[in-house]
């Protein structure tokens, strides 16, 4: 890759580290990556990762930016309320790094569309808000083999861990199934720090930008838990279940499921 | 000690950092193991910061050589891709 004045200033930081170089700032600049979610993780994701000038950035969201999202959805602001989430971030990370090529999709994903979606990236990010996407992403990923790197957030805890085509655990070697909606919190108890998801959408970034260098090692078979309250990272092993319905010997779950409605997305 | 013969010469008068070593590291990626890279500098920093660099990062440093009142000369082996 040749690089011009600009960006050998740009990335000079990586390109005179190691393990990144000329050469790994090259990989950066040819992987795609599909972020689920332009919320709390998504955000900080999609920042980063442009900062880090990641070829070909995709964020798909439904919803639209609301002053309430702006506590820790850090790639809005005042003067894009009302906008799609998705053109927001995009027109965030341009500022930052025109190298880089954002797609904005503006969607709920389905069982339809999903598959479609993400065939053409290397990565996918999970930045999701509730259960019926978080299912979905995973079992799409794991049928379409590709690496999933998986962030959750919730009142002062995050967790993140990622999820390799056939090695490891997936999402649902962890919990097989979604919740029922009735046990999972109310809109009004599902506080979160603000800054919790820049915590955890830092992680993802930096799983991401490993799997494309292919350097260190990532939270493979790993849960990492993060408690900003009591600031501990605690790292769980994740067995691969023999018996989970999607990954295991015999798995029941053999296509895509879009779960029913019914269960709270934080604005 | 007999004269070594560089694979590659760059240039990096009127350089500073960081791009002395960004593109002396650049110059370093694109060769091949065993090469002698030869850098001409003006930067007196850089005289001493990019050999430190590329040792640190596994190459072997040849010489290190003030060649008139402005520049240097380094010459840097590639020992390690
Ligand atoms: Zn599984």
């Amino acid at each position: 890759m040749d690089f011009t004045d600009d960006q050998l200033l740009r990335y000079s930081r990586h390109i005179i580290l190691p393990e990144v170089g000329g050469k790994g700032q090259a990989k950066i600049a040819g992987a795609k990556v599909f972020i689920v979610g332009a919320g709390g993780l998504g955000c900080p994701v999609g920042y980063y990762l442009t900062a880090a000038g990641v070829g070909t950035i995709a964020m798909v969201d439904n919803d639209t930016v609301e002053m309430s999202n702006l506590q820790r959805q850090i790639a809005h602001s005042v003067n894009t309320i009302g906008m799609p989430k998705v053109e927001s971030a995009k027109k965030t990370f341009e500022a930052l790094n025109p190298d880089v090529n954002i797609i904005a999709i503006q969607k709920r994903m389905s069982k339809d569309d999903i598959a479609d979606l993400i065939r053409d990236y290397d990565i996918v990010v999970d930045g999701s808000d509730n259960f019926p996407t978080r299912y979905l992403v995973n079992d799409a990923c794991f049928m379409a083999k590709k690496p999933l790197v998986s962030g959750a957030i919730l009142r002062f805890e995050g967790q993140v861990t990622t999820i390799l085509p056939g090695e490891g655990p997936c999402y649902r070697c962890l919990f097989e199934e979604p919740p029922p909606p009735g046990l999972v919190p109310s809109c009004q108890e599902a506080g979160v720090l603000g800054v919790l998801p820049g915590v955890i959408g830092g992680l993802q970034a930096t799983e991401v930008l490993k799997l494309i260098l292919g350097k260190g090692e990532v939270l493979k078979g790993e849960l990492l838990i993060y408690n900003a309250l009591k600031t501990t990272f605690r790292k769980v092993k994740v067995p691969k279940n023999p018996a989970c319905p999607l990954c295991g010997q015999n798995p029941t779950i053999t296509e895509l499921i879009d779960y029913n409605e019914g269960y709270c997305s934080p604005q | 000690m007999s004269e070594m013969i560089p694979d590659k010469k760059i240039n990096i008068k009127g350089l500073v950092c960081p791009y002395t070593f960004v593109k002396s590291k650049l110059a370093i990626e694109s060769m091949d193991v065993g090469q002698v890279l030869e850098i001409l500098l003006d930067y007196e920093e850089a005289s001493r910061s990019i050999p430190k660099s590329m040792e640190d990062h596994g190459q072997k440093v040849l010489k290190v050589e003030k060649v008139n009142d402005t520049d240097w000369i380094l010459q840097i082996r590639k020992d390690k891709d």
